[in-house]
């Protein structure tokens, strides 16, 4: 960070709080960058001439005579088709040992896509994976998180899809990710031979939290030059949101600002609808889709970041362990893909909206079998079926080790229909069962 | 109208997020506008608090980059709606500005185009004659706005009656061309152009009256229209977690209402989702009038990512529009999505003002705002006779899902149309989720309301209402029953009532948005399916084990579905029919041998 001429230099700090500090200054613009003693901070309350700064790496060791210098601009990222095949730190430094990059540099969480300019996503992303592609399919220009206990594999599922999805660029935005999984996405994209597609901005849990709150727009930022300036299938991959989520917190509540639900800022709504709608595809072919994950804490959905990240995002990936089958499934109850509708049935098979949504009711009559049986009651012969559906259902699609194309899913789903049920109970209209129900199909 | 008066002037002091202090130099109004100097770049903002020497404003659009010393100059007037010719059909960001003539794919801080197209001209039929006394809201005259007829009316803001001086003649006029002249009562002359401002926070009061409603509003979705019915110039409100179904259910009431007029706010959602609307609305047809959706349609875009500050504005202004075309005698329908991002936006700035806070850290006063806002709905007997009305619907989205939350329980204290969406019914995709027992419609109560559906659907209909509702409440205690006791624990007839309940949820009830036929169901139709359905729940049917019920059942409710899905009276709908007779004539037939 080279200093400019005119810069001046403050060395009088009046007051440190864990994230902050308080400085006297002049001529500071709102959220424009400053160096505190070789930490990056930034400009977040100014009043006359107390400018108060955001410390990333905390204030730790801050002394009231501090070397504060202001850089006259926003936090920004240098683009260029060199980012490519590249990691980065939170500040969009290289972190791999490489050259810095070579470009024009862009302010990070710039404005947001004139609505009507955006185009209605119609593009179907495959991933293989049916929990995915058959109940809960992806669209270009969509942003779905994976919710998932921390426990669960979503990591590894998030890198799967990336690797099929085809897209021309990834943007991976870690925040908080333990070393391990950092090596993890490295191998794997590695052995994949896609790094040369792959852009990462990490943050470890080795580094300050508060540092992450720059992640996603770094990523974004690489991720809109690519859809912008090169007309690129872009994906975002974004792990994990409530950790990001949980750095807001700690600013916002070391500003003293009152918390709402669960501890988190009142406006963690817009602060996460301005990342997840980023999300987009443009007139001009290029695309940005943002996966992420946000980890859930006892499967609690209603905790305030699950809650308004659902509110946000286009449906959501519930993954669950199935004891019955001892694998993780995509929970097809509470998951959704609310731009579904726009691919299927037009960009797949037709019978796909229907097959799709017969089959998830009977898996809930599955579970209201399952309920009887936990009360002690005896099953009907119905019961029984709707059972041993569903255990097929979750072993041969809704398994997250699935890997097979749309079509095979939806003859798979007719093949298990006709195994368990008559015509009636499935509830297809008569034209779609006339061309696939399996007797017809041979007929 | 205070013109070539000079405003105040300030300038800026400190910046927290939108939150900006202004240190003001001469007399400034609680929400007056202003602008603040950002290089070239005037920003919008509003006052929303004074304190001495200081002016707390909130800031439209981003703050980044402003700084302390930056110069502010106020503008005089409240937040303003631009109001004439030419609104149906555009897209408007929360301010009012077209957002289709803005340049560039990204906003653009300080851009601020115009609401109406000043260029084009209309053709103006004059409706009133020199000599008339008038006041604000008399027509003067009309122009053809998409097929409706637009009337250009006397400025809501002015106050007192007035003698209308002269009237233009019919003829080709732009927006700001005078059209007339009007005297006021000392004599001084004010003349009228197509086009007027009214500030969106006043109500529009340029109406005789508002009495009660009482006649339906069509939406063509059967759980509405059948069982909670909402009425032209009623208020209603949809809560549900996410994912449950409220934009999608209120995008078909969109689509399908009767109205003349359609505005939407889409106030801190997603852009996708207005997407939507500007792919299709263009596209589709309005049931009604055989013309293009759009025409009738007014789109206000404060989607989530944009300034927070101007999502409070939307559903203002999208009101005031409403109010407009309401005092042309027109029926409109203005719909919000999501009231909650509106009352969030003012819990952001509460707390940036650091306001005592109420419950959950919302404003204090937030009961009666919300109430002040739904006040302005209603049908309305203008003072030349004739009606119009707006009805509103507002989408909630609570916290958690949990109903006991701040804007759900106020929004309940107002609106009279409950739709509460089930998490339950939208996980077993029972579509649309509305939870047929909790939700209610106060309409129903109304003696002048049921006098209409008897007359104008069915002499018996407020009846055979309450009896498919009495149905559904049995058939869910028999469920409970099931449940407690299992199967085999509860007789026949508690099957019987539970799956009779059934057979009304699967084919009233649950309606497939997305299906040609299904999503929209006409009111002869949905009477005739009322019928249908009353029928098969009163024939008597015995069953020797209970086993059989459930199969049975699956069968008539396949073959009811098939009829949803097929054209009312086609040939494969009476096909399906036949089918649900033999059905039914089987259980008959066994009942005799
Ligand atoms: N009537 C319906 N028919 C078929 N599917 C529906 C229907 N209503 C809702 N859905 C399904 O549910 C999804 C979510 O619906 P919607 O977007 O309306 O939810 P919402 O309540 O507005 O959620 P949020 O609060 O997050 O905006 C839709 O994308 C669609 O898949
Ligand atoms: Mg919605």
């Amino acid at each position: 960070m080279t200093k400019k001429a005119f810069q001046r230099i403050y060395t009088q700090v009046d007051q440190i709080t864990k994230a902050t500090c308080t400085v006297r200054a002049e001529g500071v613009g709102y959220e424009e960058l400053a160096v505190v003693n070789g930490r990056l901070a930034q400009v977040v309350k100014i009043q006359e001439q107390e400018i108060t700064l955001q410390v990333f790496g905390g204030t730790e060791g801050v002394p009231t005579n501090a070397e504060v210098v202001f850089l006259g601009r926003p936090p920004a990222l240098k683009v260029g088709d060199t980012l490519a095949g590249r990691f980065f730190n939170a500040y969009g430094d290289p972190i791999d040992q490489g050259p810095p990059i070579d470009g024009e540099e862009r302010e990070i969480g710039g404005p947001a896509v004139n609505p009507v300019r955006r185009k209605q996503p119609s593009e179907l992303i495959a991933t293989g994976i049916a929990g995915i592609d058959l109940n809960n399919t992806l669209v270009t220009g969509q942003k779905i998180p994976f919710f998932a206990d921390p426990d669960q594999p979503y990591n590894q599922v998030m890198a799967t899809v990336a690797l099929r999805a085809k897209a021309d660029r990834i943007v991976l935005g870690g925040m908080g990710l333990t070393n391990d999984d950092y090596l993890y996405f490295r191998q794997v994209f590695e052995q994949a031979g896609a790094l040369h597609r792959i852009v990462s901005f990490i943050n470890t849990t080795e580094d300050p939290p508060v540092e992450r709150l720059l992640v996603p727009d770094m990523a974004l930022t690489a991720a809109e030059y690519f859809a912008v300036d090169k007309n690129e299938n872009v994906l975002v991959l974004l792990t994990d949101m409530t950790l990001y989520a949980d750095a807001l917190s700690i600013v916002s509540n070391r500003m003293d600002q009152i918390p709402s639900k669960d501890s988190m800022p009142g406006s963690l709504y817009s602060d996460l609808a301005r990342i997840y709608e980023k999300a987009v595809q443009f007139a001009e072919g290029g695309t940005i889709t943002i996966i992420a994950v946000t980890t859930l804490s006892g499967g609690d959905i209603t905790h305030a970041i699950p809650d308004n990240t659902g509110y946000i995002t286009e449906g959501q990936l519930f993954l669950r362990r199935d004891t019955d089958i001892g694998k993780v499934i995509v929970d097809p109850f509470r998951s959704l893909s609310r731009l579904k509708q726009l691919v299927i049935g037009k960009k797949t098979r037709e019978d796909h909206p229907q097959v799709m949504n017969a089959a998830v009711r009977l898996y809930a009559d599955a579970a209201n079998a399952r309920t009887k049986l936990e009360n002690g009651f005896e099953l009907t012969d119905y019961d029984e079926r709707a059972l041993a559906f569903a255990k097929a259902y979750a072993d041969q699609l809704l398994a997250i080790d699935v890997n097979m194309d749309t079509q095979d899913m939806l003859d798979t789903t007719w093949k298990l229909f006709a195994n368990h049920f008559s015509l009636e109970e499935v509830g297809i209209k008569k034209e779609l069962t006339d061309r696939f129900w399996p007797e017809n199909v041979q007929a | 109208m205070t013109k070539g008066k000079t405003y105040s002037t300030g300038r800026v002091r400190g910046i927290v997020s939108n939150l900006v202090t202004v240190a003001i130099e001469g007399p400034v109004g609680q929400n007056e506008i202003c602008f603040i100097q950002h290089g070239d770049t005037p920003l919008m903002a509003e006052v929303i608090r004074v304190e001495g020497r200081r002016a707390f404003v909130q800031v439209f659009e981003s703050t980044r980059g402003l700084q302390p010393g930056m110069e502010v100059t106020f503008a005089g007037h409240l937040l303003e709606a631009t109001l004439g010719p030419g609104i149906l059909s555009r897209n408007y960001d929360g301010l009012m500005h077209d957002l289709n003539t803005m340049t560039g794919v990204f906003l653009k801080p300080g851009e601020y185009t115009s609401a109406l197209d000043l260029e084009r001209q209309w053709a103006f039929e004059p409706l009133a004659e020199a000599g008339q006394t008038v006041q604000a809201g008399s027509w003067l005259g009309e122009v053809d706005e998409n097929g409706i007829a637009h009337k250009i009316m006397v400025p809501f803001q002015l106050e007192g009656t007035y003698e209308l001086k002269s009237v233009a003649a019919s003829g080709e006029y732009r927006v700001e061309d005078t059209i007339a002249t009007l005297t006021d009562e000392q004599g001084s002359e004010v003349s009228v152009s197509m086009r007027q401002k009214f500030p969106v926070k006043k109500a529009v009061r340029a109406y005789r009256d508002k009495p009660r409603p009482y006649r339906l509003l069509e939406t063509g979705v059967r759980t509405i229209d059948t069982l909670n019915p909402i009425v032209e110039g009623g208020t209603g409100f949809i809560p549900g977690p996410f994912g449950s179904g409220k934009t999608v259910l209120q995008q078909a009431i969109s689509r399908q209402a009767e109205a003349d007029v359609v505005i939407i706010a889409a106030c801190g959602e997603r852009a996708n989702e207005v997407v939507d609307l500007f792919a299709e609305f263009p596209e589709l047809d309005d049931p009604w009038t055989g013309r293009k959706l759009m025409e009738r349609t007014t789109i206000i875009a404060n989607t989530s990512n944009m300034p927070v500050a101007a999502r409070e504005a939307s559903v203002y202004t999208a009101m005031t529009i409403a109010e407009y075309y309401r005092s042309m005698g027109l029926k409109v329908l203005l719909l919000a999505d999501s009231t909650s991002r509106w009352a969030q936006a003012l819990r952001e700035m509460s707390n940036r003002l650091e306001e005592l806070p109420g419950p959950d850290a919302f404003p204090m006063d937030l009961s009666a705002i919300i109430s002040n806002f739904y006040s302005r709905a209603g049908t309305v007997n203008l003072h030349n006779g004739q009606t119009g009305s707006i009805t509103f619907i507002g989408t909630v989205s609570p916290a958690g899902g949990n109903l006991k939350e701040p804007v759900t329980e106020s929004t309940k204290k107002v609106a009279r149309c409950f739709y509460a969406l089930s998490q339950q019914r939208a996980d077993s995709k029972r579509y649309p989720a509305i939870d047929p027992i909790e939700s209610y419609s106060k309409y129903l109560e109304y003696p002048e309301l049921q006098r209409t559906l008897n007359q104008e659907i069915d002499p018996d209909w407020t009846d055979k209402v309450n009896q498919l509702r009495n149905r559904l409440i049995q058939g869910k205690e028999a469920a409970e029953q099931i449940n407690i006791l299992g199967d085999d624990g509860v007789s026949i007839d508690t099957h019987l009532t539970f799956w009779r309940s059934e057979v009304i949820d699967e084919i009233i009830l649950q309606q497939n948005a997305f299906d040609d036929v299904d999503a929209r169901t006409p009111m002869a139709r949905q009477k005739y399916m009322a019928d249908k359905i009353l029928e098969v729940v009163k024939t008597p049917l015995d069953f020797e084990r209970y086993e059989e019920v459930n199969p049975y059942f699956k069968r008539v409710i396949n073959a009811l579905k098939q009829m949803n899905y097929s054209e009312f009276e086609s040939e494969k709908f009476n096909r399906h029919l036949g089918e649900l007779k033999d059905i039914l004539g089987e259980r008959e037939r066994e009942l005799e041998a």
